[in-house]
This record gives structure tokens, sequence and C-alpha cells, in this order.
């Protein structure tokens, strides 16, 4: 077999088996839905709530969206401004850096105490996607080729054609590979956003639905809710690795398969 | 000034001391004609292509100035050639090239299609710089240093990354271009056979600090083929000039 079928082969091979053996536990030992649901009653469960667990994957996803996109605004714009402005990088970069490494899950009941719930959200699902656009731009902005830098000052180029014309296309790689990674961050800060409030007793998304099904003993809707939201994740990385790959593949080593 | 050929550029008592005190060059002097084929020739590390970043106004002199003739300011009218094609990978040929112009604000594109033809990379146009091999890619950058038709072409050992087929061919290439657009060409190279094949006259330099141990004229004409490579007066020349080389070294062979 090639190496390409045996990379989509092996997988299923190992969800099929998985499957069948969660399956083969939940019956052989008779675990009642309500510790354990067998993959089939997640599934019907999923359809069956289908409607529901919808409406609420869309407020997730937003949410998911509306934070990856501010993320990505100010994470370039930041990393623009700490390349250009040598001031406002020492200003700020400690402290993003201690937005980065402080656990949203500590920082998101403080935010919901002094934010509107969706802002609070939001704001949680901004904090942890941001870094990795910041840092990952900042690398690419200042990793230009220096001979490449000597050419447009010899023909007297201005800040502004080195940025847009220089320092943004040689960071695009390096830009693109920090929003891949706050694609799902943002996801993971709207989740722990929203269990956090969820205990607050506001809210409709994804993920509240699984703590509110927690409360409820629903366990099978907590898988088919747990589900749906790691499908959503594979989604994201899929769209922005694709995405990635559209820029990138003329040009960039990581776009262009190896010539044998 | 009456002298048959004005000056191009000329160097006085060019001294350069990097901030981690490294002496680059002390005391070094040069003129080029207009229209002259220079070649700085030394071993690595003697200053040469910190000569030429200073004489492009990318690098300032501790010591000494730069001369340009009266109403030419050197910057504007200077092409670069870099070691390395130094080419935006994002950018097809066409757009690296177009590159100078773009900068400048002018829009010529039958100038870019015009010196693509130039290097013979006129079917290219379209390639991105990885889709080049090695020597289509430096014609690429000489192409990006001919476009503004500048005066005077900087080359800082342009082709020491070539193989040699690849580079007796760019050699000769790059002699037509000189001779079709009456340019001034300083040329950086550690090659005594390059040299002396390409140049009018070689500039010897003394490693660290660099400055000019002798100058060496090659009076053989133009247009040289690779008759006047394997030709008796070449295999002189070179002997000339590596002996030059070896004293400016400090005499040991």
């Amino acid at each position: 077999m090639s190496a390409r079928t045996l990379r989509v082969a092996l997988p299923i091979f190992v969800l099929v088996l998985a499957v069948a053996a969660w399956h083969a536990v939940v019956h052989v030992f008779a675990i009642p839905p309500y510790v354990l649901p067998g993959p089939g009653l997640v599934l019907s469960t999923l359809v069956a709530d289908g409607g529901l667990l919808w409406r609420s994957l869309m407020v997730t996803l937003t949410i998911t969206f509306e934070g990856f996109l501010l993320a990505a605004v100010g994470g370039i714009a930041l990393a623009v401004a700490f390349n250009q402005w040598r001031v406002v990088e020492y200003s700020l970069y400690p402290y993003a850096v201690i937005l980065q490494v402080t656990p949203v899950v500590a920082v998101a009941p403080l935010l919901l105490i002094y934010l509107p719930q969706p802002l609070a959200v939001l704001a949680c699902a901004w904090i942890v996607a941001f870094f990795p656009v910041l840092a990952n731009t900042t690398l690419g902005l200042s990793s230009v080729d220096h001979n490449l830098l000597a050419l447009f000052e010899l023909y007297k180029a201005s800040r502004w054609q080195v940025l847009c014309k220089l320092k943004l296309p040689a960071a695009l790689p390096q830009m693109l590979a920090g929003l891949r990674i706050a694609g799902g961050l943002s996801l993971i800060g709207a989740v722990v956003a929203e269990i956090a409030a969820g205990s607050a007793g506001a809210g409709s998304g994804l993920a509240y639905r699984i703590a509110e099904s927690g409360y409820r003993l629903n366990i099978p809707r907590m898988f088919a809710a747990l589900l749906l939201l790691s499908l959503a994740g594979v989604a994201i990385f899929f769209v922005l690795s694709a995405l990635s790959y559209l820029m990138l593949r003329r040009w960039h080593e990581s776009a262009v398969t190896r010539e044998r | 000034m009456t002298s048959q050929a004005r000056a191009a550029v000329s160097l006085h008592g060019v001294g350069k001391t990097f901030e981690s005190g490294t002496v680059a060059l002390r005391g070094f002097d040069l003129a080029v004609r207009d229209g002259e084929f220079v070649s700085l020739l030394g071993p690595s590390g003697c200053g040469k292509s910190t000569a030429l970043r200073i004489i492009a106004g990318l690098s300032a002199p501790s010591q000494g100035a730069v001369e340009w003739p009266v109403g030419e300011e050197g910057a504007g009218k200077i092409g670069f050639v870099f070691q390395e094609p130094t080419l935006m990978p994002w950018a097809d040929v066409a757009a690296n090239v177009r590159l100078p112009l773009e900068l400048a604000h002018t829009e010529a594109p039958a100038a870019v299609e015009r010196t693509l033809a130039r290097v013979g990379l006129a079917d290219f146009a379209q390639a991105f710089p990885r889709e080049l091999s090695g020597g289509m890619k430096m014609r690429a950058s000489i192409a990006r240093a001919l476009v503004t038709e500048p005066q005077l072409l900087l080359m800082d050992e342009p082709f020491a990354a070539l193989d040699e087929i690849n580079r007796f061919k760019l050699n000769n290439d790059l002699l037509a271009l000189w001779q079709e657009l009456c340019r001034t060409v300083i040329f950086v190279t550690h090659s005594v056979f390059e040299s002396v094949y390409l140049s009018q006259r070689i500039v010897v330099m003394t490693p660290r600090p660099g400055r000019v141990f002798t100058e060496i004229a090659i009076p053989a004409p133009y247009p040289r083929d690779e008759h006047f490579r394997t030709s008796a007066d070449y295999a002189g020349f070179c002997r000339q000039v590596a002996q030059a080389l070896s004293q400016a070294m400090g005499g040991a062979s």
C-alpha cells in the first residue's frame, strides 16, 4: 500500500477499533448510559437533539470566529507596531507574555464579573488566541533577508514600502502558522469561558450544553456535544491549513512537495 | 575636466572600523573611470565587499570620503548584485525585476521586458525564483540591477556559488551586456581567473585591513571569448596577477 493510502486508512482503522471496543465494553459489562453511553446512543442523541446542539454549536462558533478575527487583527497589528517602534515593543511585550502565561481558566471568572457575559467569553477567546499570532508574526517580520533589506535601502524605499512590500510578505509563512494555532486556541478560549459562565447560570453555547447536561446526568448528550465540539476544532484546523497552503503554494518550501 | 574619460566614482583614504573593532579597510584609494570594468581582487575578509557597500551608500566610511562627479549623487544610479541572488521568493521573476521601478513609483513595463530579454530570461517572467536554476536566479538578479539603467553596476562575487560552466557563460553574457550598455562595472571577486577574463583593470587588495596593494591593467582587447580564455596572453596575465596576490597576502605561497 502506498504511504498516502496508509495515512488515510490507518487512522480510520484505529477509529473503527476504538469505537468497537467502546461498544463492546458498554455491552459486555452492561454499563448504564448515565455512566457511559455506547457509541450508538451517542449518535442517536446527536440526531435527536440535533436542533438544540446545532444552535449551541453556532453560538460557540460565532464567538470562536469573532475571537479569532480579533486575535488575528490584534496580533498582526501589535506585531507590526512592535517591529516599527521599539518603544512599543519594550513597553508592551512583557504584558503580552503575562497575559499569555496566566491560565485563562483562572482569568475567566474575573472577566465574567466585570464584563457582560458575551463580551467576557469573547475576551477569553481573544486572550488565548492572540499571542501565537503576535509571537509568530514578530519573528517573521524580524527575520527578513538582510540583503533584501539592503536592496530596499539602496533604492531609497520608504519605511512604508519596506513594511508592505518586504516585511509583511516575508512574514506571511510565520503569520499563517500563528493563525493556524490561534484557530484552535480561540475555540478553547471560548469553551473555557462558556464553562466558567455556565456555572453562573447563563449562556447557550455548546460548552454550556456540556456543563448543563452534566448536572442533569444526561451523559449521552454530553458526549454528543463533545463530539460536535471536537469536529468543529478539526474543521477549523483544516480550513486554516487549506488557507495557508493556498497562499504559500507557489513559493514557500513548506507548501511545496519535494521532488525526488 | 579635460581628461578623455571622466571619473565615475572615487574613494579617498576610506577606512572602515566595525563596532566589533575589526578594521575592514584602512586608507583605501580607488578611482574608477566612466565606462570602466574594474575588479577588486583579494582573499575573503580583505574588505572588498565592505568597499562595495560603502560605494553603494549601504555603509558609512569611518574615515575618508566617496566622491561623485559634480551633479551626480551616487545612489539611484547604482545597480547592486549580491553574492546570493537575493530575490523575493513570493514574487515572480517579472515582479522581482520590476521592484526598483516600483519603489521609485515609475511604471515601465517595457523596461522590465527588455531587461529580461537582455539577460535571456524572456520566457521566465512568470516563473517563481524557486523554479529557477542557480544561474537563472543570478540572471534575474542582474536584470533587477540593470532595470533602472544605472550608470554604475556593483557586483559582489555574483558568480562565486555557480558551477564553472554557468560561470563561464555568465562571464561572457556580462561582458556582452557591459559592451552594449557602456556602464561602469566594479566587480568583486576572489578568483584570479575570473578577474583577468573580465576586467580592464584589477585592483589587488591586502587582507586585514584592506588597502590597495597594486593595480594591474589587462590590456587584452574586447570582445573576449573562449579563445582568450585558452590563450598564452591570458595565462601570462593570470600568472602576473596570481603573483601579485600572493605578495599581497604576505609573500607566502
